[in-house]
């Protein structure tokens, strides 16, 4: 009885840390989805290239993972904006965007990852870091720190995205597009404009999530496939565009997915995250705090 | 072109098979009937795709996910009691003709998006299920031995020649299907459904009926596609039934090739089908899946109707004087 | 007599926002309604939850004697409901005549049974088209017509459907003086043959000499109801909407 208690608490500690790793994971969605209703299911593609990043300057300079997210930043909100320049210019102008656009984005996931297979082929990588390794104990909770530390960025990353949106000019721009395009158009701002910042964005984020996953656990291309499941659950779960929603669906999510972890054997885990997304869409699309 | 009615089209493409199945026969090079029921099987799993993704215009990504029904139904069946491949055939079809249908009613209500990423997760879910399922083998795969020659009316076949018959037989009957209802009146309600769904229900055309129509065909005929793959490969891996070609070719090949009509899928199945083929004998297989992925992208891009879209416009500019 | 359409208490909500505050609305078989507003006060909305496009959260919707609610948009369209969209809203990869061709095919054969050859259709999608000038127009694609001849476009298809009421939202936007004219005199064509028809428009004279009755939304709420020349005058519907 206590042995199963200690497990059940552990389980849980386990699932909230991955849960906030997962919020910052699908922050970038949250964006893209949520509020440009953009499907970008490439979405895990560059958070597996952040993570090799990552990989890369760790492993040939030792450089700190987290940190070569951050010096990232800008090459991957560069990226983002010129991913849906092309987007805009090829299939939202056009009208063209709910099957052609989902093609796109599914040709450039896959073009990702098998060139990142070509690269560094299909061997699991991993990053060192001071934090990777050690454990803190609190009674009979046990956490790695390399769970911690992620889950702690997580929630600043989120916590940040979340000022940026509510307090800046852009940030509230940003939500103005996704409800009324052409009010803000009215307003003397540019819609593209806006998406195209909003969209770099929400890549820029996937380098940092990069960084983190790679923390957490050894990564390897088809990683990027797994993910693509739990952060629509997520964003759907949470309800779009809702970033309160988002992170307590993606607490919700992570101590699900452990829970089932422990008791059912790790192979379950995709079923978890894919078979709740297909749930709430057939029966609560507008997902929890859902209007 | 147009004057050619059903009967005669479906005539024809049984003629063109059977002279394809008697070169095949006097050439007798076995790596050619493996390409060529490869190159088969991909046509019906575009042609399939098409149904739903070109005439509707719902994306499904979990092609894979119907092929590996197929294949694994065929799989568990074997287990008990082996079944002529026919009967396997229509068995696959029925298992993934209602798995599409049961997915299709409860996700089409919702946006053409959101249905695209339920595909995705159909795909996970039920390769996990696979994969944690001992009794069709699991992560380890299940073996299938197929038997050399098959005696059919006192005549002596090779399996291997049997089987291309059979995936023959099933891809005549995909493209006619498609031209079928491509010239219908249900193909008329799908084409409004791809146009703009809001107004096809405002003019009476019942969508959530024709796209459960469609999920359904669209998901049987790539069960289908994959009953007979483990007789033909005889070994079935979680990873190879469900493996990411499938899900990208279904795609790449009605896309490229053009999505408005039947031909779009053939051609590019054809054409993909080939080059990755030789791809994959002379430079890798990452190679030729990366160079698949690259065309993709660049044919959405840049000729959003296909190698048909681009022929239709030069015939279209031809025709026409300036 | 009873009417044909009867929209009891319906409320709309997108969010926060109040689309529909506790709409009432009847109207005679036969009758000639108009439905004005400023923009944004729910007409187009109201539309939709009586067409089936949007549900309503509360209130009931009876057309012919019969419950709306719960049913899809195409089967109220069997039952005789047929609208324009504000915003054109062709099929784009078809020419005008197959455009005409699916209401025929969708709605007019579902209720009657293919009673007609494709010969037979092809008449009659270009009496349709006639109807509204675009005969010459047939075998062009919807994205070779003007935004005029779009919104005319729309007007046939609804009108293709064969429908007991027919919502006309906005049709004649942009038009002409003679053009709005040829619109009303197919209205009223129309309503002689006893299609019951809505009209929502911006353009007061047509609304004006259309008109047997009038409704004024604002901001969710019907505010006014009744002869045009009453309601015209009623110093709530000057001040909301006629005084800008």
């Amino acid at each position: 009885m206590d042995i199963s208690f200690s497990l059940i608490i552990n389980a849980i500690a386990a699932g909230l840390l991955l849960g906030g790793f997962y919020a910052a994971v699908t922050a970038g969605v949250s964006i893209s989805f949520g509020m440009l209703d953009i499907v970008n299911i490439a979405h895990p593609a560059f958070i597996i290239l952040g993570s090799y990043i990552a990989y890369f300057f760790n492993a040939n300079y030792g450089v700190d993972p987290i940190l070569v997210s951050i010096i990232a930043l800008p090459a991957f909100y560069a990226l983002g904006a010129a991913v849906y320049q092309v987007y805009y210019q090829a299939f939202e102008r056009r009208g063209q965007e709910s099957l052609r656009g989902l093609a796109f984005f599914f040709g450039l996931l896959f073009v990702t990852e098998v060139s990142l297979i070509l690269v560094f082929g299909v061997d699991y990588r991993y990053v060192e870091a001071a934090y990777i390794g050690p454990s803190i104990h609190i009674g009979v909770i046990d956490v790695p720190l390399r769970m911690v530390v992620p889950c702690v960025v997580s929630l600043l990353l989120f916590g940040a995205i979340q000022l940026f949106v509510t307090r800046t000019f852009i940030g509230r721009a940003i939500m103005a597009v996704s409800q009324d395009q052409m009010a803000l158009q009215l307003m003397g701002v540019d819609p593209i404009k806006i998406k195209r910042v909003a969209f770099g964005i929400s890549i820029a984020t996937a380098a940092v999530a990069g960084a983190l996953l790679i923390i957490i656990q050894p990564v390897e291309p088809s990683v990027g496939r797994e993910y693509i499941g739990r952060v629509f659950a997520i964003c759907v779960l949470g309800g779009l565009g809702s970033m309160p929603g988002t992170l307590i669906a993606a607490m919700l999510l992570g101590v699900v997915e452990s829970l089932t972890s422990t008791f059912y054997g790790p192979s379950w885990a995709p079923a978890v995250a894919f078979g709740l997304l297909l749930l709430t869409l057939a029966f609560r699309p507008a997902g929890l705090l859902g209007r | 072109m147009n004057r050619v009615n059903t009967a005669k089209f479906a005539l024809i493409t049984i003629a063109v098979g059977a002279l394809v199945m008697a070169f095949a026969h006097w050439m007798h090079v076995d790596y050619l009937y493996f390409a060529s029921y490869t190159i088969l099987q991909f046509i019906v799993l575009a042609t399939a795709w098409n149904i739903l993704g070109g005439y509707c215009g719902y994306v499904n990504f979990g092609s894979a996910a119907f092929f590996a029904m197929g294949a694994y139904s065929s799989v568990f069946i074997h287990k008990f009691h082996p079944l002529p491949v026919p009967v396997l055939i229509v068995i696959g079809g029925i298992v993934s003709g209602m798995v599409g249908f049961g997915m299709g009613y409860l996700t089409l209500r919702l946006r053409g998006s959101f249905f695209a990423i339920a595909t995705l997760a159909l795909a996970v879910v039920l390769q996990t299920l696979v994969v944690n399922w001992d009794f069709v083998g699991g992560s380890r795969g299940a073996y299938i031995i197929r038997p050399e020659e098959l005696e059919f009316a006192g005549i002596t076949v090779n399996y291997i020649e049997y089987l291309f018959a059979l995936m023959l037989l099933l891809t005549v009957i995909a493209l006619v299907t498609a031209r079928t209802i491509e010239r219908s009146q249900l193909g008329f309600g799908f084409a409004t459904i791809r146009d703009d769904e809001l107004a096809a229900e405002a003019s009476g055309v019942p969508t959530l009926r024709l796209k459960l129509i469609a999920t359904s065909l669209s998901g049987a005929f790539m069960g289908m596609a994959g009953a007979p793959f483990p007789y033909y490969i005889g070994y079935l891996q979680p990873s190879s039934a469900f493996g990411l070609e499938y899900a990208v070719n279904s795609i790449a090949m009605p896309m490229i090739g053009g999505t408005t009509s039947w031909v779009g899928p053939l051609v590019g199945a054809v054409l993909l089908g080939s080059a990755q083929q030789y791809a994959t004998v002379t430079i890798s297989s990452a190679v030729n899946l990366l160079i698949v992925g690259l065309m993709l992208v660049a044919f959405v891009i840049i000729a959003p109707n296909g190698l048909v879209g681009l022929v239709q416009e030069r015939l279209r500019a031809w025709r026409r004087p300036s | 007599m009873s009417p044909l359409l009867h929209v009891d208490n319906i409320t709309k909500r997108f969010g926060g926002f109040v689309a529909l505050d506790g709409i009432d609305l009847e109207v005679q078989p036969g009758e000639r309604l108009g439905l004005i507003g400023p923009n944004g006060s729910g007409k187009s909305t109201l539309v939709n939850c009586i067409c089936g496009t949007l549900q309503n959260e509360t209130g009931r919707v009876q057309f012919d004697g019969q419950k709306l609610d719960g049913l899809a948009a195409h089967q109220r369209t069997h039952r005789g409901v047929a609208r324009s969209f504000q915003l054109p809203r062709p099929f784009h990869s078809m020419n005008l005549v197959d455009n005409l061709r699916i209401p025929l095919l969708y709605t007019v054969h579902a209720r009657v049974g293919p009673l007609r050859s494709t010969g037979d259709l092809d008449a009659r999608c270009l009496e349709l088209l006639e109807m509204v000038g675009l005969a010459k127009k047939a075998t062009q694609m919807p994205r070779d017509l003007t935004q005029v001849e779009m919104r005319k476009l729309e007007l046939a298809r609804a009108v293709a459907a064969e429908p007991k009421l027919l919502i006309a939202d906005e049709s004649m936007a942009g038009l002409s003086h003679s053009e709005v004219n040829d619109i009303l005199a197919l209205l009223l064509r129309l309503n002689e043959r006893g299609i019951t028809i809505i009209l929502i428009e911006h353009i007061m004279s047509a609304v004006m000499s259309f008109s047997q009755r009038l409704a004024v939304l604002v901001s969710g709420k019907k505010i006014a109801d009744g002869k045009p020349e009453d309601v015209v005058r009623d110093p709530e519907v000057v001040r909301a909407y006629i005084g800008q």
